[in-house]
């Protein structure tokens, strides 16, 4: 999985010394390397996505819910790390549904602010190369899988998330909707993905979220897809 | 639908939704390929009853919309179904079967939920016109803070969308109470509980008043409990507790 959204404060000065690692090694950060997850600067403003998505819901979006996953995510991984120190099993158990649920919403949030772009920078450009070849030999045409997709994000019963995933072991393409915030890890490699939290969506769209499917195919960034495509 | 035909008065019930209408209650017959059509049932108070704990615009659209989507969406399965018994498509009914339980759980959750709210400055809203329940809660947490408190946790321990319930467990003659949290919209039956009063958080039930600052929400929500309800449903039966469901048939 690549992110470079995905860094620990660790990896960050890292970067500055080994700048070209950085890409391939984001998540490995996140996983193995000691030191704090800290919440991604956007790679544009608040506003640029407007009007798909208003200023207002990207700020709350990033600086409130993203930030909360990143510091409870520090937070129960320090209470994990204590109680593998102390050999208490049971504790670490307990603790496993908290890490999937906040690191899995710091994991897809980075990797959704990385999958969408201002018009200005490329968003809403349909794929091209591997990628859209593989769209188009498994849904027939980019238009036929946008509405497969948003189908699958209407199906979401709760909040999660859809996304376009690669099988590791075939290569072939899937669309998967994933509960709350489990992240798309194992047998699986994300794509591109597509929140349908109502607070993605809610203070815009209210109740109507086939506009916010509809609209958000204007901002998503497929160079970004394309590279996280293998 | 036959619901439309027997339509015979609209009275008030047990549990303090005046205007209500009520239909008979008719047999369900898959047989002829009908199926029960489920109507919204009218909220007992303004939408901006509840301000400033729960803003006019939320309840609008929690109730005309979001509840109202839930009955649509359940009334199509209901039809579907009907239609693939009366064919013995069992491969249809089986696919159904998570369809109906999201749509009815949504029906079921926020009919209950409209009814445990009250007017903040209603009588309904103080603890006192809950007695009995109120010293069945002291006797379980020690006192109303640590209950309120236990409460709040679990509500706010919820992963995604769902509901904190305060439930009567009946196991044989004993009855105790719990704090239970069910996801999405999955409801609160079978099992022996009696749903005494629910909170939704959804993020549709708060977001666009207290956007992410759902503790706000989660301390505001006492202030609109309908106690009296929560009484009735504490010394009723199941059967009581859900009889706002026939009425929106």
């Amino acid at each position: 999985m690549n992110s470079t959204l995905l860094r620990t404060s660790a990896l960050r000065s890292a970067a500055r010394a080994t700048a070209s690692t950085v890409s391939r090694a984001g998540l490995a950060g996140t996983t193995f390397i000691r030191g704090k997850a800290t919440l991604p600067d956007l790679p544009y403003d608040y506003g640029a996505l407007e009007p798909s998505i208003s200023g207002k819901i990207m700020e709350l979006h990033h600086k409130n819910h993203h930030n909360t996953y990143v510091t409870s995510f520090n937070t129960f991984s320090e209470q994990i790390a204590e109680a593998k120190q102390k050999s208490d099993i049971a504790a670490q158990i307990a603790l496993q549904p908290m890490i999937n649920f906040h690191g899995g919403g710091h994991i897809n949030h980075s990797l959704f602010w990385e999958n969408l772009a201002p018009t200005s920078q490329g968003g809403g450009e349909p794929p091209t190369g591997a990628l859209s070849k593989a769209i188009n030999d498994s849904y027939g045409s980019l238009d036929a899988f946008k509405e497969k997709f948003n189908a699958a994000l209407a199906g979401v019963q709760g909040s999660g998330w859809t996304w376009l995933v690669q099988d590791v072991q075939t290569g072939s393409l899937q669309i998967r909707s994933y509960a709350n915030q489990d992240p798309v890890v194992g047998q699986f490699r994300p794509v591109l993905g597509v929140d349908t939290w109502e607070h993605a969506y809610y203070l815009q769209y209210q109740n109507r979220k086939a506009e916010y499917y509809k609209a958000i195919w204007n901002v998503i960034n497929w160079k970004a897809a394309e590279k996280r495509f293998q | 639908m036959r619901g439309i035909s027997s339509l015979l008065f609209c009275f008030l019930p047990l549990l303090n939704a005046p205007g209500t209408c009520a239909s008979e209650q008719q047999p369900f017959e898959f047989g002829d390929m009908s199926a029960p059509q489920y109507t919204l049932p009218p909220l007992p108070y303004a939408y901006d009853a509840l301000e400033p704990h729960i803003s006019a615009q939320i309840m609008e659209l929690h109730h005309g919309k979001h509840h109202q989507t839930y009955i649509t969406n359940l009334n199509a399965a209901l039809k579907t179904q009907a239609e693939a018994v009366h064919t013995s498509d069992i491969t249809t009914q089986v696919s159904l079967q998570q369809g109906i339980k999201f749509n009815a759980g949504g029906h079921i959750n926020h009919s209950l939920f409209w009814q445990n709210l009250a007017p903040a400055s209603s009588a309904d809203a103080k603890t006192s016109s809950a007695p009995e329940l109120l010293k069945h809660i002291k006797a379980t947490w020690g006192d109303e803070a640590k209950f309120k408190e236990a409460f709040n946790a679990a509500l706010l321990s919820i992963q995604g969308s769902g509901w904190g319930w305060l439930v009567k467990v009946e196991t044989g003659k004993e009855q105790r109470l719990a704090i239970i949290t069910t996801k999405d919209q999955d409801p609160v039956v079978g099992k022996g509980e009696v749903p005494i009063y629910g909170v939704d958080m959804w993020e549709h039930a708060y977001y666009l008043q207290y956007l992410n600052g759902k503790a706000a929400y989660v301390q505001n929500i006492w202030n609109v409990i309908n106690w009296k309800t929560a009484e009735e449903r504490y010394l009723g039966t199941r059967a009581d507790a859900f009889e706002i469901l026939k009425a929106s048939i």
